[in-house]
């Protein structure tokens, strides 16, 4: 039941913390409730159709359909996630200072939630799909584990969902004008890990250079594979041993959403980002 | 300095391309939790192919951190990875759903 228990949780894990910042992000969005729900509902439906064509993904498109379909629904929730911190670049303030509820209701109104339904529903999905294809097989291949089995689904789910609330609860405790800017900064590095994530696949499949195999290894500081390695892992991209051109990919896509966000955001001068990001 | 890299491993690829033989790769079977073999040797430098057979009734995901791959392994199902070129050294690789099933890829 452990052994199910710790899984599932890893694999719950990465999920949960990104819903957990998705929902600090949408602080105080009218609907979002809804949006991001439905983000989990089309992402567990989702997986349980991966999960169900798994044979046939996998030997898809001469054996790295695997690989490909990661690295597009990765790449989709990239731009999803930088096309969000683009919008609350230029809205952002408006909506955090805004004198009236009506004013910030008609603003937050606006605000791309189709977006982060996306990258809920993609994060669920990924780890959603692993989950079913793990735990399925159990259940069909012994009887008699199948109930700690799914106490141990069970819990593991609970303890990753409960890491994600966490998260969200800690967010809460920001004050609301620097609440958006720490999300932004959040999404920002969701989004470079999540590309140098992509890049790891689209190699994997053969179709980028690796551009050295691990430019470091720190490993023996941080492994990815113990818990607060994996908490770094989703929510900055940490990589105990990268590939080049992971490293490519994780600083191109801090540099491209960082720079569209300061060339359409028009920052002010005296902007609140900037002392945050000095200090 | 990417352009180098890049540069280096074009050549270093012309270079080798002649060594390269991708078809005769190495199978590794996934059978009661272990890898068989589990100590797998293959040349350091060159791309090598390896193709992971599952004979477990459970579904397995392959996966190394040190060379990084992932991919899912279905009960009675193989998947095909292309690895490398890679240093001389050990690399790790494990079952991510089992993660006591771990085994050595040892590049010479």
């Amino acid at each position: 039941m452990l052994a199910t228990l710790i899984i599932v949780f890893r694999e719950v894990l990465e999920a949960a913390l990104i819903v957990g910042i998705v929902l600090a992000a949408s602080r105080g969005v009218p609907r979002r409730r809804l949006w991001i729900s439905g983000g989990i509902a089309g992402g567990v439906l989702g997986a349980l159709i991966v999960a169900s064509l798994a044979g046939e993904i996998a030997s898809a498109v001469e054996g790295v359909g695997q690989e490909l379909f990661n690295a597009a629904i990765l790449f989709a929730a990239v731009g999803m996630l930088g096309w969000h911190n683009i919008w609350m670049q230029r809205h952002g303030r408006e909506l955090a200072q805004s004198a009236t509820e009506i004013g910030r209701a008609v603003l937050a109104g606006t605000r791309p939630l189709y977006a982060l339904a996306v990258v809920v529903g993609v994060a669920v999905l990924r780890e959603g799909s692993e989950i079913v294809l793990f735990l399925y097989s159990i259940a069909v291949a012994g009887g008699s584990s199948a109930t700690s089995m799914i106490a141990g689904g069970v819990l593991g789910l609970a303890v990753g969902v409960g890491a994600g609330a966490g998260l969200y609860l800690g967010l809460l405790a920001i004050p609301l004008r620097h609440l958006f800017t720490v999300t932004s900064w959040l999404i920002l590095f969701l989004a470079a890990g999540m590309a140098s994530q992509g890049a790891a696949f689209l190699l994997q499949a053969d179709l980028l250079p690796a551009l050295g195999n691990n430019l470091w290894d720190t490993s023996f500081l941080l492994s990815e594979r113990s818990l607060p390695g994996q908490v770094v892992h989703v929510l900055l991209g940490y990589s105990a041993q990268p590939t080049g051109i992971q490293v490519v990919f994780y600083l191109a896509t801090l540099v491209i959403i960082g720079s569209l966000m300061r060339l359409l955001g028009g920052m002010p001068a005296a902007s609140p980002r900037r002392d945050l990001a000095r200090s | 300095m990417y352009r180098l890299l890049l540069a280096l491993t074009i050549l270093t690829a012309i270079i080798a391309a002649p060594a390269m033989a991708e078809d005769s790769g190495v199978t590794i079977t996934i059978k009661d939790h272990r890898f068989v073999p589990d100590m797998v040797e293959i040349p350091a430098g060159t791309k090598v192919k390896i193709v992971v057979r599952n004979e477990d009734t459970t579904t397995s995901e392959f996966e190394s951190v040190a060379f990084h791959r992932e991919k899912v392994v279905q009960p009675g199902s193989e998947i095909t990875l292309f690895v490398g070129p890679l240093d001389p050294g050990s690399y790790e690789f494990f079952d991510d759903f089992h993660p006591e099933t771990r085994g050595h890829l040892v590049a010479k």
